[in-house]
């Protein structure tokens, strides 16, 4: 594939925008091109958030809500027991062949649905990532890390190298982002000693989901298995 | 009514107040730059960041000497970075106003102080202010607005909107439509040049569309932050500052309207015709510094889109996704709104047969406006078009135009 088109399903607070940023931020890194937005409304703790990333080898101009995704991340089980979505279902316009990735430690989906997404070959992995991001990270709020690392894991849409410097560069320095964000930003760094602390938590997080993601599509063999290498 | 000059060798002389090479007199780290060398020859390089940080990347280049912040979503991000700016020693002075209007307001009393200002503001914050708009232009401020574009409405809406930008049409400034953070970042350096031109010397408003270039992360080329611009010439102005026995000023405060007779009327009516001739006036700068107005693709084919903003960016995908199918579609990008470039459009569009203006309000104001100039306006379709924040995906546009063709749709599923 030339490009793959990323949708982040979310509730506000978890990161799924700093998620967005981050990935695209690795796969400008790694010499791709890429391109990430968020979508929400006013700044609100657990109501719908969504963002995009949109990574290829060509310059990409599309931008905003990504209507017909190759993959989609559900940051949290909300999104999809209680329609904490913008769309519904929330995997609606997901391309034949798609991926998705829920945070969840059990299967959310009806029979229905899964028999739809298995009509399209769309592969589902049940990663739980707020687990993951307790044990490793020590904070749940690190769940979009371990959501990163999973989709990376699968997709090798791109490199650990270019991920960790992407860590660096947001979290390492000085950064001024919108009321919540540094809210959430402040919260976070109040959790570690040091800021290298931090994002070395951080990167375990990603490194350990990312194994995880690995060992999923050795096992299951999704159609995106190994397709952000990206070829034209 | 404008003599043709070859804005190709024209050399831009935007400062006469000091050297070139000499420090800054607010960051000694920056050097005043001529402004061809800053743009064309400057050492650059690839940066990938949001819209707003582009904007604050802008302005620590633009040598400004104030600017007036007021928190509305989505400019509130930027507004913040050019406070960090500030508090990095890169202006004269940077302060919260009470509101949008007294931020304009604000912003007026600087400029006619013989400041270069600088502001942002957005949606229903640009509709607070507007009062300050055809003041600034009346009384020639070269005031530069970003106006990063959302929904102004009720019911709420903070999503991308271009309703505001039609707005802004009438108000006498320079108004320009960036399509990407590159754009962003070129023109409001650019801006200022054209801006403070004696022959000009308008206030420019430099829109995007909120989220689409403000939130989201792109590739920008940014030239060396040891550069910035010779700083603004007050004495360059055409009218003197702050004089008050002299017009503008001896206009505003013992207003002609007052005065019921035709010599009164017709002085406001000349000055408000002198402003839309300035407008006019600040072509030949423009066109030296971002090149023609419009910029075309293919508009040979039959079918051509033309558009302003994100707009062209969605166009752009929807003609790639066309010509997989075998349809050949061209297109004509609209950079400024004011100096609206109706010849430029009308020669561009002489042998399309079907024009398509997709555009992200409810109004479809470009349509209008593109219809009101070109002959055989039946050719416009005005569309595909979305409002309050509905993204415009390529898909969409693509359906609409084979639906216009006669052509059979998959069937676009809508979403939500």
């Amino acid at each position: 594939m030339e490009r793959m088109n990323i949708r982040i399903s979310g509730l506000g607070g978890q990161g799924a925008v700093t998620a967005a940023h981050l990935l695209a931020m690795a796969a400008n890194r790694d010499g791709k091109f890429s391109i990430s937005n968020p979508f929400f409304g006013a700044e609100k703790r657990m109501a719908p958030a969504e963002s995009y990333v949109r990574i290829g080898i060509n310059k990409i101009y599309d931008r905003g809500e990504l209507v017909f995704p190759d993959v989609i991340l559900v940051f949290h089980p909300q999104v999809i027991t209680m329609q904490k979505s913008y769309t519904a279902p929330f995997f609606s316009g997901i391309k034949d062949g798609g991926l998705i990735i829920v945070n969840t430690d059990t299967d959310l989906l009806s029979d229905e649905e899964n028999a739809e997404l298995k009509s399209k070959n769309v592969s589902i992995f049940n990663c739980d990532a707020t687990t993951l991001a307790l044990e490793i990270g020590g904070t749940e709020l690190s769940t979009n890390m371990a959501m990163l690392g999973a989709v990376v894991g699968v997709t090798g849409i791109v490199s650990m190298d270019a991920m960790d410097g992407a860590l660096q560069e947001r979290f390492g320095k000085k950064y001024v982002a919108s009321g919540g964000t540094a809210t959430l930003d402040e919260a976070i760094k109040k959790k570690y000693a040091k800021k290298e602390q931090l994002i070395q938590k951080n990167l375990d997080t990603i490194k350990k989901a990312f194994e995880l993601g690995g060992e999923w599509a050795d096992e299951h063999k999704p159609a995106l298995a190994g397709a952000g290498a990206l070829t034209g | 009514m404008n003599k043709p000059v070859d804005f190709q060798k024209r050399e831009l002389k935007g400062y006469s107040n000091v050297q070139i090479g000499e420090k800054s007199k607010y960051k000694d780290t920056q050097t005043y730059t001529d402004p061809s060398f800053l743009f064309n020859e400057a050492e650059a390089t690839p940066a990938f960041m949001t819209g707003s940080e582009v904007i604050r990347e802008a302005i620590k280049r633009a040598n400004i000497d104030l600017s007036v912040a007021y928190p509305i979503t989505p400019q509130s991000e930027a507004a913040a970075l050019i406070g960090e700016l500030y508090a990095e020693g890169y202006m004269g002075d940077y302060f919260r106003g009470e509101n949008e209007f007294g931020v304009m307001s604000q912003c007026a009393g600087a400029a006619f102080g013989g400041a270069r200002v600088f502001t942002t503001t957005a949606g229903p914050g640009t509709l607070r202010a507007f009062e300050n708009f055809p003041m600034w232009s009346g009384a020639r401020l070269p005031i530069q607005v970003c106006v990063t574009m959302r929904g102004v409405n009720s019911p709420l809406s903070i999503q991308p909107d271009t309703m505001e930008a039609y707005f802004l049409l009438e108000t006498g400034m320079l108004v320009w439509h960036a399509e990407t953070a590159q754009d962003l970042f070129d023109w409001i350096l650019k801006g200022y040049i054209v801006a403070e031109m004696p022959d000009v010397h308008l206030p420019i408003a430099v829109c995007c569309d909120g989220f689409f270039v403000t939130h989201t992360k792109d590739t920008v080329v940014l030239p060396d932050e040891k550069y910035c611009l010779p700083p603004y010439d007050p004495y360059r102005s055409p009218v003197p500052c702050m004089d008050m026995e002299c017009p503008p000023v001896r206009m505003m405060r013992d207003p002609f309207v007052m005065k019921s007779n035709y010599i009164s009327y017709m002085t406001q009516a000349s000055w408000q015709l002198e402003v839309r001739a300035a407008i006019e006036r600040s072509r030949k700068h423009t066109k030296a510094l971002i090149g023609d107005l419009i910029e075309c693709e293919n508009t040979d084919n039959e079918i051509v889109m033309i558009a302003s903003g994100t707009a062209v960016s969605q166009s752009r995908e929807a003609i790639r996704l066309l010509g997989l199918e075998g349809i050949n579609v061209g297109l004509i990008k609209i950079k400024t709104l004011r100096p609206f470039p109706h010849e430029e459009i009308t020669e561009a569009l002489k042998n399309a047969k079907k024009i398509f203006v997709p555009e992200f309000n409810v109004a479809g104001w470009l349509a209008r406006e593109i219809r009101a100039v070109i002959p055989n306006n039946e050719r416009v379709v005005c569309g595909p078009h979305v409002a309050g924040g509905m993204t415009m995906p390529s898909e969409v546009i693509a359906d609409e135009i084979k639906k216009a063709m006669g052509m059979k749709v998959s069937g676009m599923t809508a979403r939500g």
